[in-house]
């Protein structure tokens, strides 16, 4: 359970700061203090049983079907990196109580802060790789918002759109990485990726997964080639700086190399990708530390080749270069914080960071000068401080490689040119900022800064003092339990001391260190050196990369998406040809082994017409009734091939709807063109037809193929449990309102929202009234043909009734909802043509989207109806009842439902077309708006 | 008899495509319908064409027509129904609106070929 305290009480801290107010700074800053303390105090407790080898863990199920669960562990690397996340994050909320100026809003900067200190613990802490993964994407984001925390300036926004873009990508690689690794082990449990190292290494996606995972961890880790953004997220407050990009988030990609050393390392690709890309990585940082004139990018290069010295540790497949790297890891934290601490405090009390306006700063601040040299010092590598006892042992390592063969001696001799570079650079800082005679062109006079913005460095001072002067004391036990968990045996037995004796990793020491001093004194031919290479500015490179990524897409979406209706179907179509084609070329024969059956001439008559009728559909376009006309056979035709080939149901909806579709557009082309005009060229017309035939031939081959392959239909589940259990011997209308009434429950909603979508449409709708046809003939006055009126009123019961007597025996004999209440429709708007809406509109007076309203909500509220009974959602319930003068009558909750069915076919029906015959009176759906 | 019932459906679906590619919102409503009749049919066919079958269960007929595709057609020819209606209803919504009835939405008064 404490586990889960570390990792949540910071994440409460991230709210608690959000209380205190921009002006009671002091009780802001104490509260959002008072979560990490607890936090390092509950760490604390369980050092001893982590550091004597217990790995307490914790795990809740959280989304078994990813493989994700929310398990914790703490063992010593975890410690490791908790303790160095939890102690410094307290002196740095220390420094930035003191460094914000007034105007910046500090319970902002502390939440985010809190964020990012939350998920970090959350990445060396996790116990399962997917939420190992979460909480890096999580300290990505946080990270974004700490870069652009002044977001008023240009720099601090570009520099977190790029630490974000190259992190981002770095951790989807990241990801792929981890499936893969999941996918190799079958689990993403963290243990069992850890003892399954034969395995993965066998595997042929090692490789790949290796590679996506170093993707990672690289661009986190600001490895080279992606080195650029961490000096551009330097743009960030300095206390950020010190903690994320020295301290804590830039370790993650090293935490990661750690973490999962047990599981990848021991290959020769990761001999050689990590351990060069490391070598690679420490001298270009290091080169570039030597050049800069900014501080911070100067402190920022000699982290990326820290960076880089520690990523070469994990690499070279040695134990003791891996506990070389975790040592480093520490040091590099205290001392290099520290740094940034106290460039920050020049910033602050002297308005520039510009090495060359710096010199003599010991006469005012001498307190911050001597914490600036004993911490430089260390990252020099001179002896007594922590930083020489770890790049000691990293010499002494580079010794010991059997990289590169018989060209191993190279690596050793650049490690030494390394930390030559870092001695100067070292040199450099401390020596051009604070000694050097004195300053000039200063904006304001600088003085000593406030204890409390010191205090936080003379802590870390005085870690690398002790650490420096008793390491067996010091660092011994967290080391051996940090690489007991990093490496698979045992760790080797640790000898830190300040003295090993005369040896070639002490001589490499001293060499880099007069060598260090040399290159100082001779820097300037470097610098003249240097002005021979164009300057690069990555940030310029990186905008100028992202923005013609977007020139690119837009013009891709330009181009896809030119607002044509035309042009997007003729990309479906294409596609639609493509995919089916393909399949049909992958079969053998068109025709299958079914035998074919015999033709009748009546049936070869009716294809004839229908065929025809389709044709002349497409053909007589420009002259919309007869096409319309046309439309209709071709519906009439599809209503008797239902009859003919047994679907009775299908004859009579279709037939229904067939006179609903054709009254539809009838009344649309009262309103629309009556003629289409000649408009597409004939090379348009050209390619449409032939899309069109390809079209038609594909469907044809497809139908054919199927029609003469034997099926296996799920059908007879259907025809065998229809009767017994459904209680109905029409399996169709069983089928919609029992076994697929959920589907059909859904049908009828669609329905109902698009009449009420019509209803919308139609609503103050303005449109041209024609009182004459295209060719000028003037509408007919009579108002209502005499016969119809009659008749269809005679007509109305009887429609009425048989339109009941099918609903009733749809569940027994073809009919049911759809097509009674389809029938009811037709009946009903006979009533509206033949008398007009005027007349209708007297006698029906009642809206219709609360019948179809009604409709869907019966459905539903049946469905859940056998919930009451205990059964699951719309479950069916039938039996016989006697009826006096009926009879016995079977009937069912299905009926019920089918009653919704029937009045949303209804409701829905008559509201589209009764709203549309309503445009052309003055009972428009909008004047009726507002007289109600 | 299948080669006939799978060319109709091609027909069908050819000249609803045809129809559906042009540029007057009409057409196009059209186009789309007489597709979903051959889209309604293809489907309808997939559970075979079965010739004097038997439309209930205990009716003394011969086989049973495969309801399953039956069902799905019912509730397609339906919707179908639906969305026929809803677009040619925007078709005159946008006519309304916008003064136009070709698919893009051009003006009247600037009739010209889509340059596709």
């Amino acid at each position: 359970m404490s586990l889960l305290l570390i990792v949540l009480l910071p994440l409460l801290g991230s709210l608690l700061p959000l209380l205190g107010s921009n002006q009671r700074r002091h009780q802001c800053a104490l509260l959002t203090a008072a979560m990490p303390l607890i936090a390092l105090l509950v760490t604390l407790r369980e050092t001893p049983g982590v550091l004597a080898g217990e790995v307490p863990r914790l795990a809740f199920s959280w989304v078994p079907a990813l493989g994700l669960d929310l398990a914790l562990r703490l063992d010593g690397l975890s410690l490791l990196f908790v303790l160095l996340i939890l102690g410094i994050g307290l002196l740095i909320i220390l420094y930035a109580r003191h460094y914000l100026a007034e105007a910046d809003n500090m319970p902002r900067f502390y939440a985010y802060l809190m964020l990012f200190m939350t998920s970090m613990l959350g990445i060396v802490m996790a116990d399962n790789l997917i939420l190992l993964w979460m909480f890096w994407e999580l300290t990505s984001l946080s990270s974004f918002l700490l870069i652009g925390f002044w977001s008023h300036q240009s720099a601090p926004r570009k520099g977190a759109r790029m630490a974000l873009a190259v992190t981002g990508m770095g951790g989807l690689a990241l990801l792929a990485g981890f499936i893969l690794i999941g996918q190799i082990v079958g689990s993403f449990d963290m243990q069992t990726v850890l003892d399954s190292r034969d395995v993965i290494l066998a595997d042929p996606r090692y490789l790949p997964a290796l590679l996506l995972v170093l993707l990672g961890a690289f661009t986190k880790s600001a490895q080279f080639p992606f080195q650029f953004w961490l000096p551009q997220a330097m743009a960030a407050p300095t206390p950020v700086s010190a903690f994320l990009h020295s301290a804590t988030m830039v370790k993650a990609g090293v935490f990661l190399l750690a973490r999962l050393h047990p599981a990848l390392a021991g290959s020769q690709e990761w001999l050689y990708l990590v351990s060069l890309t490391g070598l690679v990585t420490m001298l270009y940082g290091a080169y570039f530390a030597l050049i800069k004139l900014d501080l911070k990018a100067i402190l920022a290069y000699s982290t990326v080749s820290h960076l880089g010295l520690i990523t070469m540790l994990f690499g070279l497949n040695s134990q003791m270069a891996v506990v070389a790297g975790l040592f480093h890891i520490l040091n590099h934290a205290t001392f290099k914080a520290a740094l940034f601490m106290t460039a920050g405090i020049v910033d602050h009390e002297c308005g520039t960071r510009d090495i060359r306006k710096l010199k003599g700063l010991w006469r005012y601040m001498p307190m911050t000068t001597a914490l600036a040299t004993i911490t430089a010092a260390s990252m020099a590598g001179f002896p007594l401080l922590n930083g020489f006892l770890s790049k000691e042992m990293m010499l002494a390592e580079t010794l010991e490689t059997p990289l590169l063969g018989g060209l191993a001696w190279l690596i050793p001799a650049l490690a030494t040119i390394g930390s030559i570079l870092a001695a100067a650079y070292s040199l450099r800082y401390v020596r051009n900022t604070f000694f050097d005679g004195k300053p000039r062109e200063l904006e304001k006079t600088p003085h000593e800064a406030p204890f409390p913005l010191r205090l936080p460095v003379l802590v870390l001072a005085i870690v690398c003092v002790v650490v420096g002067l008793f390491p067996a004391l010091t660092a011994t036990g967290l080391l051996t339990a940090a690489a007991d968990a990093t490496l698979t045996m045992p760790a080797p037995e640790l000898h830190l001391s300040i003295w090993h004796g005369f040896n070639l990793p002490l001589l490499m020491s001293a060499i880099a260190l007069i060598g260090g001093l040399l290159v100082y004194v001779l820097r300037q031919h470097l610098f003249t050196f240097h002005r021979q290479f164009p300057a690069r500015d990555s940030l310029a490179i990186f905008e100028g990369a992202v923005q013609r990524l977007v020139r690119f897409t837009q013009w891709g979406i330009d181009t896809l998406e030119n607002g044509s209706l035309q042009r997007y179907m003729l990309w479906v179509v294409i596609s639609a040809l493509v995919v089916a084609g393909m399949s049909l070329m992958g079969i053998e024969t068109l025709k299958g082994e079914l035998a074919i059956q015999e033709a009748s001439p009546l049936i070869i008559v009716g294809a004839v017409i229908t065929c025809f009728a389709g044709l002349a559909t497409a053909f007589l376009h420009r002259r919309r009734l007869i096409s319309l006309i046309m439309l209709s056979v071709v519906g009439l035709m599809a209503s008797l091939i239902f009859a003919r080939f047994s679907a009775p149901d299908l004859a009579l909806t279709q037939l229904a709807v067939e006179v609903v579709t054709v009254i539809l557009l009838m009344l649309a082309l009262f309103f629309l063109p009556q003629k289409t005009p000649k408009e597409s060229s004939a090379s348009r017309i050209v390619r449409d037809v032939l899309l069109a035939a390809g079209f038609g031939g594909v469907v044809a081959s497809l139908n054919y193929a199927l029609l003469t392959r034997p099926l296996n239909s799920i059908s007879d589940f259907f025809l065998e449990n229809s009767v017994p259990g459904g209680g109905g011997h029409n399996v169709v209308n069983v089928i919609l309102v029992d076994f697929r009434g959920f589907d059909t429950l859904g049908e009828i909603t669609v329905l109902c929202i698009a009449g009420i979508g019509i209803y919308k449409l139609l609503n103050r709708l303005r449109l041209f009234m024609p009182s004459s046809d295209s060719e000028g003939r003037p509408w007919s006055p009579d108002r209502y043909p005499m016969i119809l009126a009659s008749v269809s009123q005679s007509l109305l019961p009887m429609a009425l009734l048989v339109s009941v007597f099918i609903f009733l025996r749809g569940h027994n004999a073809p009919g049911g909802g759809f097509i009674a209440g389809l029938v009811t429709a037709v009946a009903l708007i006979l009533m509206y043509i033949a008398h007009g809406v005027e007349w209708a509109q007297q006698r029906l007076s009642f809206q219709y989207q609360p019948i179809a309203v009604a409709g869907v909500a019966i459905a539903a509220l049946t469905g859940i109806g056998s919930w009451v009974f205990g059964y699951p959602f719309l479950t069916s319930a039938f039996g016989h009842f006697h009826i006096p003068l009926i009879g016995d009558v079977e009937l069912a909750t299905a009926m019920l439902f089918d009653l919704g069915v029937y009045l949303t076919v209804v409701g829905a029906t008559l509201m589209i077309l009764a709203n549309l015959g309503k445009v052309t009176t003055s009972h428009r759906p909008s004047k009726q708006k507002e007289k109600a | 008899m299948e080669a006939l019932f799978a060319t109709t459906t091609g027909i069908l679906a050819a000249s609803g495509l045809y129809l559906a590619l042009r540029g007057r919102t009409f057409p196009v409503v059209v186009g789309l319908t007489l597709l979903s009749y051959a889209v309604n049919l293809f489907l309808f066919s997939t559970g075979g064409l079965t010739t004097d079958g038997s439309a209930v269960i205990g009716d003394g007929g011969g086989e049973y027509a495969d309801p399953l595709p039956q069902a799905l057609v019912l509730t397609a020819i339906v919707i179908g129904f639906a969305m026929t209606a809803f677009s040619v209803i925007l078709a005159m919504r946008v006519r309304g609106d916008v003064g136009s009835d070709h698919v893009n939405g051009n003006r009247v008064d600037e009739p010209r070929e889509d340059k596709s």
